[in-house]
């Protein structure tokens, strides 16, 4: 047990990352009732907008400076591309019958795939991301925190808190939880529902843009392919947390993350379970607990229970 | 002079279904109008195509001079045209004040709007004494109130009421229908939608009987109350 607290740390970094990507697949799904499955290509796509606007700054340029920019690089491409979506391919099919445009979705997400493959320069193999240089912070004697890991650990509760904040106390917020809970009364109100959603999918972006930066910073390389497990862990992280409720996301997102750390961790530990355990089984563990959390709780940790509408 | 709203010959469908076939009707201003019928009349159609929610299939609708067949929803309350829906629709997990503020959402003379909140609270008390509590906790009579509260926010020349007695036990539906009373007294424009005959043709100015998406019978709600083909389909008398 001497390395726990090293293992919570490692977990905690994960889970954040997971909840700030969640935060864009239960925002859209909290007002238009769609799993945007193209939602971890918007977050690879967020690492390549970052990844050129660091390749467009003088060399030698600071992280201290470049990584804001990269931000902002990042989310001005992954923004771009997720109202692009909502507009072209989602938009049109409102009113569809829901496996419609889940479909559109899925298919989405493989073109964004591939048209960063087949495009983006050399992106055919991965493609190397600045890191942090310089050493962790020894917190503890047993505790040992990496820059990406402090990075990610401070920026993802400054996002979360911004967007609290944003929902419950302005008026776009109003108007958004308001879209969320009744779309046509919504409207009664004088409230332009369609730019509340493209709101929606913008900020998701934005946070999937924050998370590409800090799991680049992490990892020192980016790929096509990036999106892909990571979406699909962030999207059970949101339905494990609640799916439409912003802080599930990222209450789940923690819960899955020290969750895969523990289970790295320990499983091996437990007499007769030592072919379980380590890295390898880390994905099963995640999803047994979805599983279990279901079983037990369907609307998910902090979900509403769904009641009828009269 | 004309009249704040005009319909002419006004046609909704729901793709091949046409709910409602060719409805004229006006209401002058100061003037509380009733549609009855039942359901599936054609009544809570007309007036969610009247609020933009759905979208006229012929005809036309003029509202304070202004056509409104093309006008989107989220433009039209903006033009003063409050629509109070069927079933209520509070947002349940907002409060009671949130709500009210959401009525005022397009208004930005916020000494006003707090003056107004104070004004619904007022005609309603309970709202006032439950102001911070989450509106899906309210009873049905409770969220009526609260939804016409909301609804006259926007400080509507017309106010449009959508079966504002329904579900309501009959003291609340006497409540409900004291306020309406209340605020034609005060000088506001209502089209009211009720299914409950006796009590809105007995304060309304003017009457329309709906049956299957048409207009049958028009006229003063006092003579619609006493007209006999009327008693004997809505008001239970043979």
């Amino acid at each position: 047990m001497h390395e726990l607290p090293q293992q919570l740390a490692n977990g905690l970094a994960l889970g954040a990352l997971y909840g700030l990507i969640a935060i864009g697949y239960t925002m859209v799904y909290g007002i238009v009732q769609l799993i945007n499955f193209a939602h971890g290509e918007i977050f690879m796509i967020g690492g390549f907008g970052a990844l050129t606007t660091y390749l467009m700054l003088p060399s030698g340029t600071t992280l201290l400076v470049a990584i804001p920019l990269m931000i902002i690089g990042g989310a001005i491409a992954s923004v771009t591309v997720a109202t692009a979506a909502e507009r072209f391919a989602y938009r049109p099919l409102r009113g569809a019958p829901r496996l419609a445009p889940l479909i559109t979705a899925i298919g989405l997400s493989i073109v964004l795939q591939q048209l960063v493959w087949g495009f983006y320069p050399d992106a055919k193999k991965p493609l190397s991301f600045p890191e942090f240089g310089g050493d962790s912070f020894h917190l503890l004697d047993n505790l040992y925190l990496q820059r990406a890991d402090a990075f990610i650990l401070v920026l993802a509760p400054l996002c979360m808190l911004a967007l609290g904040m944003f929902v419950s106390k302005s008026r776009s917020g109003r108007a958004m939880q308001a879209t969320a809970q009744d779309p046509d009364t919504a409207k009664l109100m004088g409230i332009n529902t369609n730019r509340i959603i493209v709101m929606a999918f913008a900020i998701g972006a934005a946070f999937a843009a924050v998370a590409a930066v800090a799991y680049g910073l992490d990892k020192g390389q980016i790929g096509w392919e990036m999106g892909f497990l990571l979406g699909l862990k962030a999207f059970t992280a949101a339905v494990l947390g609640g799916i439409g409720n912003i802080y599930g996301a990222m209450v789940g997102g923690v819960v899955l993350g020290l969750a895969e750390a523990l289970s790295i961790a320990y499983i091996e530990e437990i007499p007769g379970m030592q072919q379980l355990g380590g890295g390898a089984w880390a994905n099963v563990w995640a999803f047994v607990l979805l599983i279990v959390v279901l079983l037990v709780r369907p609307q998910g940790l902090l979900g509403e229970r769904v009641t009828d509408r009269a | 002079m004309t009249a704040l709203l005009e319909v002419e010959d006004l046609r909704v469908a729901y793709g091949k279904i046409e709910a409602v076939k060719g409805i004229s009707f006006s209401v002058e201003a100061g003037q509380v109008v009733t549609l009855i019928g039942t359901n599936g009349a054609g009544k809570t159609t007309t007036l969610r195509t009247l609020s933009g929610l759905l979208k006229p299939s012929g005809g036309r609708i003029t509202f304070d001079g202004k056509p409104l067949g093309n006008v989107p929803a989220h433009k039209i309350v903006a033009l003063g045209l409050a629509h109070s829906p069927e079933g209520r629709h509070i947002f349940p997990r907002l409060t009671i004040a949130e709500n009210l503020q959401l009525g005022a959402f397009l208004r930005t003379d916020k000494a006003g709007i707090e003056k107004d909140i104070q004004r619904a609270y007022d005609l309603f008390p309970i709202l006032g004494e439950r102001r911070k509590q989450a509106a899906g906790t309210l009873s049905g009579g409770e969220q009526q109130m609260l939804a016409m509260g909301r609804a006259l926010m926007s400080q509507p020349k017309l106010l449009m009421l959508d079966e504002p007695s329904m579900g309501l036990s009959p003291i609340m539906m006497q409540k409900i229908m004291e306020t309406i009373v209340e605020l034609k007294a005060a000088g506001t424009t209502i089209l009211l939608v009720e299914q409950n005959a006796q009590a809105a043709l007995s304060l309304a100015d003017q009457g329309h009987v709906m049956e299957v998406g048409k207009i049958v019978l028009s006229g003063p709600g006092s003579d619609l109350l006493h007209d006999e083909s009327v008693r004997k389909a809505y008001l239970g008398e043979d």
